[in-house]
């Protein structure tokens, strides 16, 4: 499956679609990134008069490369139902560096085990600088919509 | 292996993810994953997974979808070390 194949499969829009493309992907791992405009609504809030990206966001873009971009790959030609979705089951990070508006992040992410519909991966977000910006432990699983 | 030991190894595997402490203390044969422990249908895939780990077995989807509770694990886990 090719990068491009796998960024139109994606079940995100802005503004809540966090994945500009993805630098290199294989059955083990993924490598993606984001730049967090400065024009985005989150920063009229998150802080007053101080704007740094949310940690909510962060790890948004851990979880829409590392877990979606990175399930839809290992999924290949295996076709989701309609009824079925993406949903993340949990997240262990820590966070150790602020992003400001209009930094770029770079998402590193490994498979720890892809086992009965369920993807475990170890995830590092960097900044431009190469310094790791939050890192951590995230899983997703494919569940059926709960409201359908 | 008996049951009991099992039981004990179970209780181990289960105990990260059991939110139920009363029913992890009681734990035995009759005890069900998800509605005695409350454990998460996302533990129940670690659970398989750390189960596979401590036996040195290999869990099939159909088995996965059995080991609900006490009882099956018991079942599927001794039919693995059977086989082997």
């Amino acid at each position: 499956m090719t990068i491009q194949e796998i960024l139109q499969k994606l079940p995100f829009a802005p503004p809540f679609l966090f994945v500009d493309g993805l630098d290199h992907i294989d059955s083990e791992k993924v490598q993606g990134h984001f730049i967090f405009r400065e024009d985005m609504d989150c920063y009229k809030g998150h802080f007053k008069g101080y704007p740094v990206t949310p940690g909510v966001l962060l790890t948004e873009v851990m979880a829409q490369t590392g877990l979606v971009c990175l399930g839809i790959y290992l999924l290949g030609d295996e076709v989701l139902a309609e009824s079925m979705t993406f949903g993340l089951t949990s997240t262990e990070i820590e966070f150790l560096r602020p992003v400001f508006p209009g930094e770029k992040v770079t998402v590193y992410a490994e498979k720890v085990y892809f086992r009965f519909g369920k993807l475990k991966c170890r995830v590092t977000l960097k900044n431009e600088a190469q310094q790791d910006v939050c890192t951590g432990t995230i899983a997703g699983m494919i569940i059926s919509k709960p409201h359908e | 292996m008996d049951k009991e030991t099992l039981i004990t190894q179970l209780k181990e595997i289960v105990k990260p993810y059991a939110k139920n402490e009363e029913a992890l203390l009681n734990i035995n044969e009759n005890t069900d994953f998800v509605n005695d422990l409350k454990i998460n249908s996302a533990n129940l895939v670690d659970v398989v997974l750390d189960v596979e780990e401590q036996f040195n077995i290999v869990i099939d989807n159909e088995s996965m979808e059995r080991m609900l509770n006490v009882k099956s694990a018991i079942e599927i886990i001794e039919a693995k070390l059977g086989a082997q």
